[in-house]
């Protein structure tokens, strides 16, 4: 084992690489955080006046709260709808051989690896050939064109680590189809279309490249907050953003928790 | 492993079963094949048309012309710079990445055990942040009178100025907001090499640099190269970094395309441009995919 794992001196650096990486991840989140509760207009730090000023008039904004409702309602729908095409998607990329199956893995990956500003043009232009009028109905497609290949993929992972076997031999004990699917396969894979509905939320209520060319008079808050960069900026926008990824942060680790419980749960029996 | 091969000889209800699991993949690709079809290859053949019509115009493929790419090759154009700018800065991210981000794979992969799982929540948790709100919260940190300069002003009594609106900020942002698309896939590449060949490498007398070199670093390659794959393609594509940290002061070719598409109303001439993008993209993405087993980087547990 003495050259396996490094000794202990290298250990220690890769911990404190890691611990120098995550602040270095969420060293911009303080920031805005401190932007958000300085009292004047403009941010000069060390902040002289503290105050919570900002997140009153933000959290008592009608246009705020009209912002939250539209991203809230666009998250929502997309969930439902990738989980479901995810999830079908995840047993042909994963559970039966056939014989377009590689290729099928390809083409789900695509566009992942494809930039979101081209694709977000791009939509625009073609919603604009079929005549479709902006709105949040729109951006709702074009987050899912993003979104369902992401969930797929983490789907995918979970149904990798699925025994087909138990599928198997419940149709040997007479189950049908349906039984199987409800009583089987969902249970098995139920922690996995969990995280995909948990990214597929989280990444359409962040999404902003796609958003942008596709929502036509509707607003999302990645979008309010990047025109209120570019003019007009106030505390407000790094208080809102503070607020937007609170409340992403309170659903991934409330579906942490969830996961964490049912699977002590499970255990338990 | 998904699914056993072995059929001669198999009673009939288990050869109808197996039939039916044949016709269940196709079946299940459906919906999602039909989505990126309308809503994925349409578009961008859609780009692709456009590119061919005339200049300033709206109507797809009226008068098929060349003029857009003539234009864009015109040895006047000054727009091959952007594309110059964007594949620099996707190479130095990558690079620059695939260093940063080998240690916190390798403990991800080898050394956190029960802490691996909180780490991982910890980094991919930015993804779901705006990227325009984590950038906006650098420009705070990196502004005249925000927190570094401010802050080494108030301890030590002299600041270093604004360090925004510069190229080696823009990379910077770059290596901040892909880091998690390198660190994951290089993690699942790590976590395919087997302990017993470091083992046996090990006590074969290599030392740990021989190790990195002939075994960690070739058996986890697959996983490496798409992280490299995956990031480059996102700082290629990237634009929120330039606008937001960079100031302008580099036009990324993401950027040149937004602006044929919006101020300019010159739909053909950022429809071609996006197909030259499109091509370098799909060209790399092509052919790194063609060579990689996806079940045994993804199947693996």
């Amino acid at each position: 084992m003495a050259a396996t794992a490094g000794s202990g001196r290298n250990r220690r650096l890769v911990w404190i690489w890691t611990g120098l990486i995550v602040v270095f991840l969420y060293l911009p989140v303080v920031c805005g955080l401190l932007a958000s509760l300085n009292q004047g207009r403009y941010f000069i730090f060390p902040i002289a006046r503290w105050s919570l000023r900002w997140w009153d008039k933000t959290i008592n904004s009608i246009e705020v709260s009209i912002l939250i409702q539209t991203s809230i309602t666009i998250a929502l729908i997309v969930t439902a709808i990738s989980v479901v095409l995810a999830f079908c998607g995840a047993l042909a990329f994963a559970r039966y051989n056939w014989k377009g199956r590689t290729l099928f893995q390809r083409i789900v990956l695509l566009p992942i690896f494809f930039p979101q500003t081209v694709l977000g043009l791009a939509l625009l232009l073609w919603f604009n050939m079929l005549g479709l009028p902006l709105s949040w109905r729109t951006a709702i497609f074009a987050h899912l064109v993003w979104i369902v290949p992401i969930v797929t993929l983490v789907i995918s992972i979970q149904v990798y680590s699925f025994d087909a076997a138990l599928e198997e031999a419940a149709l040997d004990l007479g189950a049908s189809r349906w039984q199987v699917l409800k009583e089987v396969t969902l249970p098995v894979l139920w922690p996995g279309i969990f995280s995909g509905a948990l990214f597929a939320f989280l990444l359409s209520w962040g999404n902003f490249p796609l958003s942008l060319y596709t929502t036509g008079a509707d607003t999302t808050v990645p979008e309010f907050l990047y025109a209120k960069m570019v003019a007009g900026y106030t505390p407000g926008v790094p208080t809102l953003g503070t607020i937007s990824t609170g409340g992403a942060a309170l659903i991934m680790l409330g579906g942490y928790a969830i996961v964490l419980l049912a699977r002590r749960a499970r255990s338990g029996r | 492993m998904t699914t056993a091969d072995a059929s001669e000889a198999l009673p009939p209800r288990a050869i109808a079963r197996r039939r039916l699991r044949l016709r269940a993949g196709p079946l299940l690709s459906l919906p999602l094949l039909l989505l990126l079809a309308v809503g994925f290859l349409a578009p961008l053949l859609a780009v692709l048309g456009f590119s061919f019509s005339e200049p300033r115009s709206f109507a797809l493929l009226a008068h098929p012309t060349l003029e857009n790419y003539e234009t864009i090759f015109d040895p006047a154009n000054t727009v091959y710079m952007s594309f110059l700018w964007s594949l620099w800065f996707a190479f130095l991210s990558v690079c620059i990445l695939a260093v940063v981000s080998y240690p916190v794979a390798y403990g991800l992969a080898k050394l956190f055990g029960r802490w691996a799982n909180l780490i991982t929540l910890l980094m991919v948790f930015p993804l779901f942040i705006s990227e325009n709100v984590r950038l906006y919260g650098w420009v705070l940190f990196f502004i005249k009178n925000g927190v570094l300069d401010g802050g080494l002003r108030s301890l030590f009594g002299f600041g270093i100025g604004d360090l925004l609106f510069t190229p080696g900020i823009i990379v910077f942002g770059m290596v901040y907001t892909y880091l998690p698309f390198m660190l994951f896939p290089m993690t699942l590449g790590l976590s395919m090499v087997p302990q017993e060949a470091v083992e046996a490498a090990g006590d074969l007398g290599a030392s740990r640099l021989q190790i990195f070199r002939e075994v960690e670093l070739p058996l986890s390659l697959p996983g490496i190269i798409i992280g490299a794959l995956l990031t480059f393609v996102l700082s290629v594509g990237a634009i929120a970094e330039s606008k937001v940290l960079g100031g302008q002061a580099v036009i990324v070719i993401t950027h040149d395309i937004e602006i044929a598409f919006t101020y300019a109303q010159n739909w053909p001439l950022g429809a071609a441009l996006a197909v030259l993008l499109m091509l370098v993209v799909g060209a790399l993405v092509l052919t790194v995919l063609r060579h990689l087993d996806l079940d045994r980087i993804l199947g693996r547990r």
